[in-house]
């Protein structure tokens, strides 16, 4: 130990240190400054940015020591600093409003929509204060350069650019903020609150650094966890010998799978997948767990891990799905490695070939992918009173997460509490259980609160990824561009364990023909079992890769009929009156040709060259072109799944609401959707209403935060919850001042009862007063949908996109850059304009991180992506110029008209890319994600794919 | 067992030298530790006893010009470096190889010393200085010596300088005279590879040329990964020595280039076919910015921050 001094904040301090800590661990943990996050511990993503002598320099692996006589600035001081610089507590904002006394930066990224999930929000925070102070009129040139390693997964680059402008310019002209921070597409007129443009409820809290994540809880003799994973991915163990690890000072448990009292597994859809992996049996990938500690601390943890002994037989390993389905290859599981074979038919594909003038077939492969939410995972178990066990963790999934947890301890359900903090990024990567089993069985077994934070190796290492699919096509049209037959066939690798591969890979194979009609249609696809990292969830859900392959299929149609490939798309496109390839009939709510029409017309006012390669004005070796490309998407589970939500509606003593759910805000902007909903109804103001996290003691079961269904679903609870409070309201006050309901109204917090005026709170006296609670809890059952391959509604609703992407290739390097977007999202209705930008432009950022940057590498089973300095998420020096359109076609059902938005913007970005690729320098790319060694080798050898 | 157990933060070097000694082989250098620091962490070297952190050591933080020679001290950081006027018409490859090199939290804690003990044969700010025919002093227990570049690696990631009981103090060169300039360019992928799939620097002195393409009168070009090392292509600068760099030179000069270097496939990383393809277009790209800077004077460093 030494003793460190230097400056935080303007407070001079003194800690003891280990001579071997990071200064972020000092800040977090010995100084208690949470704010500064940890995102990969390897210096790639930006989020432990402080300054140390007003240089921005990375925490996580500075070395503590080096900060000796240092003065250093965290997201924590940022307003303190304005302060201090501008006289006492003057501020540009408006006295009163809740951004008094911030520094300028952080007013305009929370009002600004600039922070989402928020977790890489300090650290992009004190990177733009170093710059704003050298640099106090910022281009973006200089953005992009200052900001290049410091990451936002949520995408939301053109906010924070925008965000930073804004500041630089009122830190320069002392100028308030303007009202309208970021220029919005249309959206139809605004409600009371449903349509306006507020800033996220948690905004504040994440841009001064209070907001607290699961690994930003500490308490009193709470013990360090860590989980021993397989040596190996495919192999039986023999033995494990936890003597010596038990017997190191300072650990307080050593658990296997002989220490747990209930089910040894836990599953999304099937229990397959073992909580600890047991002597006899096998592990099937290299993340599997095999035995947890509890120490005083995380080193010692990490010490008793080495400690135990465990004897493996190794197995053949099989990581390839097709390999996976011969007969001989190696058995994952017993029953085989077949998860599922998914089936779609209409009509006579047969037929359809023989009446095509003309067929294309194609080969894809698309990449496994990692999430690379920035806030690894990290879960918390306590006791609490009477026995229970409490879990503290980030899931999208609290009640499924209550339910594990409860089966492996043997105990009922509600002997379990699952309390949720906020989650710094999820995107499907946080649906399945990570450590809320083992923080419960540590706690249980130690008698202390345990937390487990993984490191982000282990996060590599661990959870489940986009599942990687093998694609082979068959397109069959007439001559005029009428597509008469399509067919697929789909073989998507699912890991090791079930996890959600069966439903990823069903949403992939029905999408696969395309967001078209076509009279004959045939798609099989197939979930295999191999020795990877199981397969998830992961934005698009399956549909982003099949949407890859038929895009790309359907502009060499285009191309070889000689079509206009909008006019091809817009022949076929989906419409009210199609019927699908799984016999639904669309009815309503089909803006996909609304959608084309807007990305046309832009195109035709500013991109009249259309989709061939023009070359570049002063760069002889670069060609640029536009690609486009569309999508649909469900809202919702659907395939006879039951889809509901609850959500309860109070309003407080004080005259506020409370809104009580358990879908996840994982950083989408749900939250203030659902306090926009229940203060539109109430008829009270957005800053009345506050929504709690989730916590499955006091917050109703709303089901997952998963297929973009949480607006509908939980918005339609949270509905019809805040219309039946203001109904028994309404009735108490009529019968009170004897007045007909209609003579009764809410609005902006104040019942408006026959010209008189009441506040909120005094409403609640009345109705307490006569014995009736404030309180309403509704469950709503979105309407019911059919299984595959019984016809009908397969899903409720359906969200639709197009993109056009226009790339520049180098063609002497094959490196490929994205210069601009135009896209148009069908979502039904904006229900809170500036977080649905946020999401069709975050989803677009990501769909170009899966076109071009990213690729999860797994060979014979051992990951080669285990460091994040390995996987690259798009860059803010990646962000296109971005234009949107909004196209709200609504669905009679959703709130509003509202349907999902989560997956679509994201979904058709691969393919528009990857065909803008091929317009401007004729190479298709068959293989994500996009390789400029194969790009260029095929543009050298003449070869038209790579 | 610890990654290490304790840390100096020396003010000179002797004193560096003197915590190193104590240890007898068993504590190591560390400057910005933005390389060392995560291959400890992530097992790639084995734990140390101690890590003698040498970004305290005034000397070592100089850049200066003095003698003919510009002096850079190996805890100089990428940052100190771009931001240098004095470098940036010295030695204008330096400045935008290290611009260039991760994002500016990490060039602003990254140190040229460092990237040199690294000894990557691609190490950006490492081929540069092979292409300015650098020197580093190099002090441990017997004192201190100058050596020049290419003593200085054993093979990839292998350092000739023993840094648990030496160090590197600084580099030096000579400036760029009249008529001599320097340019880097290098060719990146956009997937999580952290490493040049290949990168260049070049030295080139030419005679004024009055409007037409400069002749070379000398010439050093510094380039990889083309082997264990970073490498000089020398057949490849006798062939450039008195010709006129024009377009006809460039692409005869590639196939002297193709024909001196090996190039491999890197895992993950490029193909040597790719490297191949490339191996021209760098060439002429570096080369020709390189006879631009000769011909108009105008040194502005390309690509800092973003390429």
């Amino acid at each position: 130990m030494a003793k460190l001094n230097f400056t935080v904040n303007g407070q001079p301090a003194e800690v003891e240190v280990g001579e071997n800590e990071y200064l972020s661990d000092v800040l977090r943990y010995r100084l208690g400054l949470t704010g500064t996050k940890i995102g990969c511990n390897e210096a790639e993503c930006g989020t432990c940015t402080v300054l140390v002598n007003s240089t921005p320099i990375e925490s996580c692996i500075y070395p503590a020591l080096r900060a000796e006589g240092a003065e250093l600035l965290t997201v924590e001081g940022l307003a303190e600093t304005w302060q201090r610089a501008n006289g006492n507590g003057k501020s540009p904002a408006r006295a009163g409003s809740p951004w008094e006394g911030l520094h300028p930066l952080q007013e305009a990224f929370a009002r600004g929509g600039a922070a989402q999930c928020g977790f890489c929000i300090p650290g992009i925070l004190i990177m733009s204060k170093a710059l704003i102070d050298q640099n106090p009129d910022p281009s973006e040139h200089d953005i992009k350069v200052a900001l290049k390693d410091t990451y936002c997964r949520c995408g939301g680059y053109t906010f924070i650019t925008n965000a930073i402008q804004a500041a630089a310019k009122t830190i320069r002209t002392g100028e308030p903020l303007p009202e309208d921070l970021y220029p919005l597409p249309e959206t139809k007129p605004p409600m009371n609150v449903v349509g306006r443009p507020l800033p996220r409820p948690d905004g504040l809290d994440k841009v001064t650094g209070a907001a607290k994540y699961t690994d930003d809880f500490v308490f009193p003799g709470m013990l360090h966890a860590r989980t021993l994973r397989a040596k190996y991915p495919h192999a039986i163990i023999k033995r494990i010998e936890t003597s010596k690890a038990k017997a190191l000072p300072g650990v307080h448990a050593v658990l296997t799978h002989a220490d747990i009292p209930g089910r040894n597994s836990h599953g999304l859809l099937k229990p397959d997948w073992p909580v600890l992996c047991a002597a006899g049996n096998k592990v099937r990938y290299v993340g599997d767990a095999v035995a947890i500690v509890a120490a005083d601390t995380r080193e010692i943890a990490t010490q008793a891990l080495d400690l135990i002994e465990v004897e493996y037989e190794q197995l053949p390993v099989v990581g390839d799905p097709v390999e996976a389905s011969q007969p001989d290859a190696p058995k994952v599981h017993e029953g085989g490695n077949l998860v599922a074979h998914i089936v779609v038919r209409k009509g006579d594909v047969a037929e359809g070939f023989a009446e095509a003038d003309i067929v294309v077939e194609q080969n894809y492969r698309t990449a496994t992918t990692e999430h690379a939410f920035l806030e690894p995972e990290c879960a918390i178990g306590r006791l609490l009173e009477g026995g229970r066990v409490e879990v503290l963790v980030g899931s999208q999934q609290p009640y499924t997460d209550r339910n594990d947890v409860s089966k492996a301890l043997g105990i009922p359900a509600d002997r379990v509490r699952i309390r949720g903090a906020l989650i710094g990024g999820a995107f499907g990567g946080k649906e399945d259980i990570a450590g809320q089993i083992h923080v419960a069985m540590l706690a249980l077994a130690t008698g202390r609160p345990v937390k487990m934070l993984y490191d982000r190796h282990e996060s590599l290492l661990f959870h489940p990824k986009r599942i990687a699919i093998a694609i082979h096509n068959k397109v069959g049209a007439k001559k005029d561009g009428t597509l008469t037959a399509v067919e697929t066939e789909l073989y998507g690798n699912a890991g090791a364990y079930a996890s959600l591969s069966e439903k990823v890979m069903q949403r992939s194979t029905v999408h696969s023909c395309g967001a078209y009609e076509a009279p004959h249609e045939k798609a099989d696809g197939y979930a295999v079992h191999t020795n990877y990292p199981p397969s998830t969830a992961f934005r698009g859900f399956g549909v982003t890769q099949s949407t890859f392959a038929i895009e790309s299929t359907i502009d060499t149609l285009a191309e070889t009929l000689g079509i206009d490939p909008i006019e091809l798309r817009r022949k076929n496109a989906m419409r009210v009156g199609t019927v699908t390839n799984t016999g639904q009939l669309l009815h309503e709510s089909v803006g996909l040709v609304e959608c084309l029409d807007r990305v046309d017309d832009y195109l035709r006012q500013h991109a009249p060259e259309r989709f061939v390669s023009r070359p570049v004005p002063g760069a002889a070796h670069k060609r640029r072109a536009w690609g486009i490309a569309v999508a649909y998407k469900n809202t919702g589970l659907g395939s006879g799944a039951p889809d509901k939500s609850s959500a309860e509606v109070e309003v407080l003593d004080d005259g506020t609401a409370e809104v009580r759910t358990s879908a996840t805000d994982l950083g989408q902007g749900l939250m203030g959707v659902v306090q926009t909903i229940a203060a539109e109804e109430l008829g009270m103001t957005y800053e009345q209403v506050r929504a709690l996290l989730p916590d499955t003691d006091v917050t109703p079961d709303s089901g997952p935060t998963n297929a973009s269904r949480q607006t509908y679903v939980t918005g339609n609870a949270v509905r019809l919850a805040s219309r039946t409070l203001r109904e028994a309201m309404i009735a108490t006050l009529a019968e009170k001042y004897d007045q007909p309901p209609e003579n009764i109204r809410f609005e902006a917090g104040l019942a408006h009862v026959n010209g008189h005026s009441l506040p909120m709170r005094q409403v609640v006296e009345i109705m307490k007063g006569e014995g009736r609670e404030p309180r309403a809890l509704y469950e709503y059952w979105a309407p019911k949908t059919q299984p595959l391959g019984t016809g009908g509604d397969m899903h409720f609703g359906y969200s639709y996109g197009v993109q056009a992407a226009q790339v520049e290739v180098d063609l002497q390097t094959g490196e490929v850059e994205v210069l601009r977007m135009v896209v148009a999202n069908d979502i039904g209705r904006a229900i809170n304009p500036l977080a649905l930008q946020a999401q069709v432009e975050g989803g677009m950022m990501m769909g170009l991180g899966n076109a071009l940057t990213e690729e999860f590498i797994v060979e014979q089973g051992q990951v080669f992506t285990d460091v994040l300095a390995r996987y690259k998420m798009p860059s803010i020096r990646h962000m296109p110029e971005l234009t949107s359109f909004i196209v709200e076609d609504g669905t009679a059902e959703g709130p509003y008209g509202a349907k999902g938005v989560g997956e679509i913007s994201s979904i058709p970005t691969t393919p528009a890319i990857t065909n803008a690729i091929y317009n401007a320098c004729g190479v298709r790319v068959m293989r994500l994600p996009v390789d400029q060694d194969r790009l260029l080798l095929a543009l050298k050898s003449g070869r038209k794919e790579c | 067992m610890e990654l290490w157990e304790h840390y100096y933060l020396p003010g000179t070097v002797d004193e560096a030298l003197t915590h190193l000694a104590q240890y007898s082989g068993a504590a190591r250098v560390v400057a910005g530790g933005t390389d060392l620091l995560l291959e400890l962490q992530q097992g790639h070297r084995p734990p140390v006893a101690a890590l003698v952190d040498v970004t305290r050591v005034p000397e070592m933080r100089a850049i200066g010009e003095r003698d003919g020679w510009v002096y850079v001290g190996a805890s100089v950081t990428h940052t100190a470096i771009v931001a240098s006027p004095l470098l940036t018409r010295a030695a204008t490859c330096l400045v935008e190889s290290c611009g260039v090199i991760g994002g500016p939290q990490v060039r602003n804690v990254a140190t040229i010393g460092g990237n040199v003990a690294h000894a990557l044969p691609a190490g950006d700010g490492t081929i540069s200085l092979v292409a300015l025919d650098a020197e580093a002093e190099v002090a441990g227990p017997s004192g201190r010596s100058w050596r020049p570049m290419a003593a200085l690696f054993k093979g990839p990631g292998q350092s000739a300088v023993d840094c648990t009981r030496e160090l590197i103090v600084q580099f030096r060169f000579r400036p760029a005279a009249s008529g001599e300039v320097t340019a880097f360019k290098r060719v990146m992928r956009p997937q999580g590879v952290a490493l040049p799939i290949l990168g260049m620097a070049v030295w080139l002195k030419s005679a004024p040329a009055g409007g037409s393409a400069p002749v070379v009168e000398d010439v050093r070009i510094a380039f990889g990964p083309a082997g264990p090392t970073p490498l000089r292509v020398v057949k490849t600068e006798a062939f450039l020595k008195g010709r006129r760099l024009d377009d006809e030179t460039l692409s005869q000069t590639a196939q002297v280039l193709a024909s001196e270097v090996r190039l491999r496939t890197s895992p993950h990383r490029a193909t040597s076919e790719y490297r191949g393809e490339l191996l021209g277009t760098l060439l002429e790209r570096a080369v020709k910015l390189a006879a631009y800077r000769a011909q108009t004077g105008d040194i502005q460093p390309e690509g800092l921050g973003l390429a």
